[in-house]
């Protein structure tokens, strides 16, 4: 590895051709998960943050889907060779921040640098995910979304339903029905990443407890809330549509998101990084907008949470090469470059600064759709519950709480006794973490 | 007349034998020896601190009801991919073994999905059964059949075991042909001389001469069944839904990796281990008596 990097170093520098002599660069790793369009936006900014100074230069390696690059990034850390920077999705960031020794907190990396650094300059929405609760950031927001409802345009019309999509969850469930009689006799509403959408989003929106101690960001010692009425209520609701065919299914992940795309689901909940799908795949009047909520619920709507991944920083690495990544973190937080980000990729800014230049350029009057998870992320100061969820083996508790799901959209069990299930499993996952995670 | 050769002392069989036992070593008992250690051992991801549990993870292995549905989920989908991979492809043979027009075009035909990586193999049957997407499981639903994978653990299991007793059809029509042809056509002419139908001819003279290739391909499909099936469950089902596919190997994979349970995952391998020598070990010592070589 170290001899290919060389070597790559090496070449790079010949093709280069730069006045500035190769061997002064200090090299920065940066392993990625990103594919397509995105894979070219990680290759450009490290292109214009190597072009844009000559100390320091970052190397990007595509490492495979979200949790691959987290295996890769253990497995090399196991054998001495961690990279600088490691891309690590959200439901990583307790597994990444409990492994004390293995990484750097950002913050840390900024101040030992002495780079100017305030972390009140970023959207709290997005770095509260990612900070610890005195508010200092462990991992650098790289790509973030929120989850929010597409919908077809065309297909509401044909079904006589009002031109406003639904706001509440009885509001959406009417509105699958009526598309049901219209012809959308397969799938009236449905969501992709089932967990995400149907406990930690729902939690969150409602600002109900999906776990105790503040969702785990208080302590590894949490534990999990998912069986309280709120979800038991939305997954008997979700169960019974089912049966009668007006929610569909559509699988663990985002594999159903084609589903929306073709026009076979007219109300789907999934990621806002779905636009780019969306604006080249649809083939209809579509749109979004925010999230349905129970209106019996007080205060609902509360905030959203994000999804998407963030930089962390492996630790044990030289001062120099932390300089350097300081210097790349800067780069990456420019309000230009910031804006330039979110305007042609769909992610998420991630300083405030940012965020106020696009509003005020009038850009969200012909693209509401990308301001729709923003305006779902600073609906209201997010409370204990709605910051974000830490537990620890999050990847795991997942596939476990999609089981039981599954077996009560299937009619195997009760959504109580489902629930009940999924909470006591996700324990029993969460104090094998606590033991491992001293 | 001399059956084995000799050597004069120890030193040139052990170095012709060296080559050998180092990479079964290196490849085979190291790697093995490491999963037996580590299933003893409770660790977090990154490797940073490791307690020493004893039996704890597999206790805690038998404690949970997912592991016996695991083991159940295997039984059924090895018990239907064998039987269903044996007897199609024994049905195949016996038929391009005949003297038709064409048979070699079937016989290379037939070969091909062998060549197919499993988690292709899988792409391409969810692509055909995905009940948003797939033709067949498009045709299934306007016949009124509510083909539903994504959420009916029996459709799901159906899809995965008709994946991988396609795959494997071709492996053991290979064999088997190759069998077939061995068989002496006097024998044959034999039995038909003295007015033995083709029916009888097959129970009585070729199945019994079969009986060596039979076995032999019983012993490798319940490898495959056992281990090389994993690409195809997690590119069709990924275990799901509720568990409903989910088999001991892949019980490894998504404990191990997902989880980063990686002492609960090694248990499990060592226990697959077991139960694979365990059962190889009966074959041989069985089922082998009833085979005339």
């Amino acid at each position: 590895m170290t001899f290919k990097l060389k070597t790559l170093t090496a070449v790079g520098a010949f093709a280069l051709a730069a006045a500035s002599p190769a061997l002064a660069q200090t090299e920065i790793q940066w392993w990625h998960a990103m594919t397509g369009a995105n894979n070219d936006v990680v290759v450009k900014l490290a292109e214009e943050f190597n072009a844009s100074q000559k100390d320091y230069k970052v190397v990007v390696a595509y490492k495979g889907s979200y949790p691959d690059t987290l295996n890769a990034g253990i497995a090399a850390f196991r054998a001495g060779n961690a990279p600088h920077i490691m891309q690590v999705f959200e439901v990583g960031t307790a597994t990444m921040m409990s492994a004390k020794g293995a990484i750097k907190p950002v913050a840390d990396v900024m101040k030992d640098a002495g780079e100017t650094f305030d972390p009140k300059s970023y959207l709290p929405a997005i770095t509260g995910y990612y900070s610890t609760t005195k508010g200092e950031m462990l991992s650098f927001p790289f790509n973030s979304s929120s989850m929010v409802m597409w919908y077809n345009k065309d297909a509401l019309k044909k079904a006589g339903l009002p031109e406003a999509p639904p706001k509440t969850w009885p509001e959406a469930f009417e509105a699958a029905k009526k598309l049901k009689a219209a012809g959308w006799d397969k799938c009236g509403i449905s969501t992709a990443w089932t967990t995400w959408a149907n406990i930690e989003q729902l939690g969150a929106w409602h600002n109900v407890p999906v776990g105790t101690k503040a969702n785990g960001f208080d302590g590894f010692d949490t534990e999990f809330r998912i069986n309280s009425d709120l979800f038991v209520k939305h997954l008997t609701n979700l169960a019974n549509l089912q049966k009668e065919g007006v929610f569909s299914y559509s699988g663990r992940t985002n594999t159903g998101e084609g589903r929306f795309t073709s026009g076979e689901c007219p109300l789907f909940l999934t990621s806002s990084a779905f636009f780019g799908n969306v604006k080249a795949n649809a083939k209809f009047d579509w749109s979004n907008a925010p999230m349905p909520y129970y209106p019996d619920v007080a205060g609902a709507p509360q905030n959203s949470i994000i999804g998407g991944a963030s930089l962390w920083v492996m630790g044990g690495k030289k001062a120099d090469e932390y300089k350097g990544v300081a210097k790349f973190f800067t780069f990456l937080s420019d309000v230009d470059r910031q804006v330039k980000l979110h305007t042609e990729s769909g992610y998420l800014p991630i300083t405030k600064a940012a965020y106020e230049k696009v509003k005020a350029s009038g850009f969200y009057k012909q693209n509401p759709y990308l301001e729709t998870p923003l305006l779902e992320l600073n609906n209201k100061e997010p409370t204990e519950n709605s910051r974000g969820v830490r537990f620890g083996g999050l990847v795991q508790i997942r596939d476990i709480w999609s089981e039981e799901i599954e077996a009560a959209l299937n009619g195997q069990k009760t959504p109580k006794a489902a629930l009940d299930a999924a909470n006591e499993r996700g324990n029993q996952a969460l104090r094998q973490f606590e033991r491992t995670a001293k | 007349m001399q059956k084995y050769a000799h050597f004069k002392g120890l030193t040139i069989p052990l170095l012709l034998l060296l080559p050998q036992l180092a990479i079964t070593l290196v490849f085979f008992y190291w790697p093995a020896s490491q999963a037996v250690w580590q299933s003893f051992l409770l660790q977090d991801a990154f490797g940073i601190s490791t307690e020493f549990v004893w039996f704890e993870n597999y206790r805690d292995l038998f404690s949970k009801p997912e592991y016996y549905k695991a083991l159940i989920n295997t039984g059924i989908f090895s018990v239907f991919v064998a039987l269903l991979s044996l007897s199609l492809a024994l049905l195949f043979a016996v038929m391009a073994d005949r003297q038709i027009r064409g048979a070699e075009i079937y016989k290379t035909l037939l070969i091909w999905p062998y060549a197919v990586a499993p988690a292709i193999a899988g792409v391409l049957w969810i692509f055909m059964f995905d009940p948003s997407l797939g033709m067949l499981a498009r045709g299934l639903q306007s016949l009124g059949v509510a083909w539903n994978p994504r959420l009916n653990g029996n459709d799901a299991m159906t899809l995965v075991i008709l994946a991988a007793t396609w795959k494997q059809i071709s492996y053991n029509f290979l064999f088997f042909l190759a069998g077939l042809q061995s068989i002496p056509k006097s024998v044959i002419e034999a039995a038909v001389i003295d007015g033995a139908r083709p029916m009888r001819r097959f129970w009585t003279i070729v199945f019994p001469l079969l009986s060596p290739t039979t076995f032999f391909l019983l012993v490798v499909n319940l490898v495959y069944v056992f281990f090389d099936t994993f690409g195809i469950i997690d590119t069709i089902s990924g275990g799901g839904p509720s568990g409903a596919t989910e088999t001991l190997v892949y019980k490894v994979y998504s404990d191990g990796k997902g989880g980063t349970n990686l002492g609960g995952s090694a248990a499990q391998s060592v226990i697959l281990l077991i139960m694979v020598i365990g059962m190889t070990a009966f074959q041989f010592r069985f089922i082998e008596r009833k085979v005339n070589y």
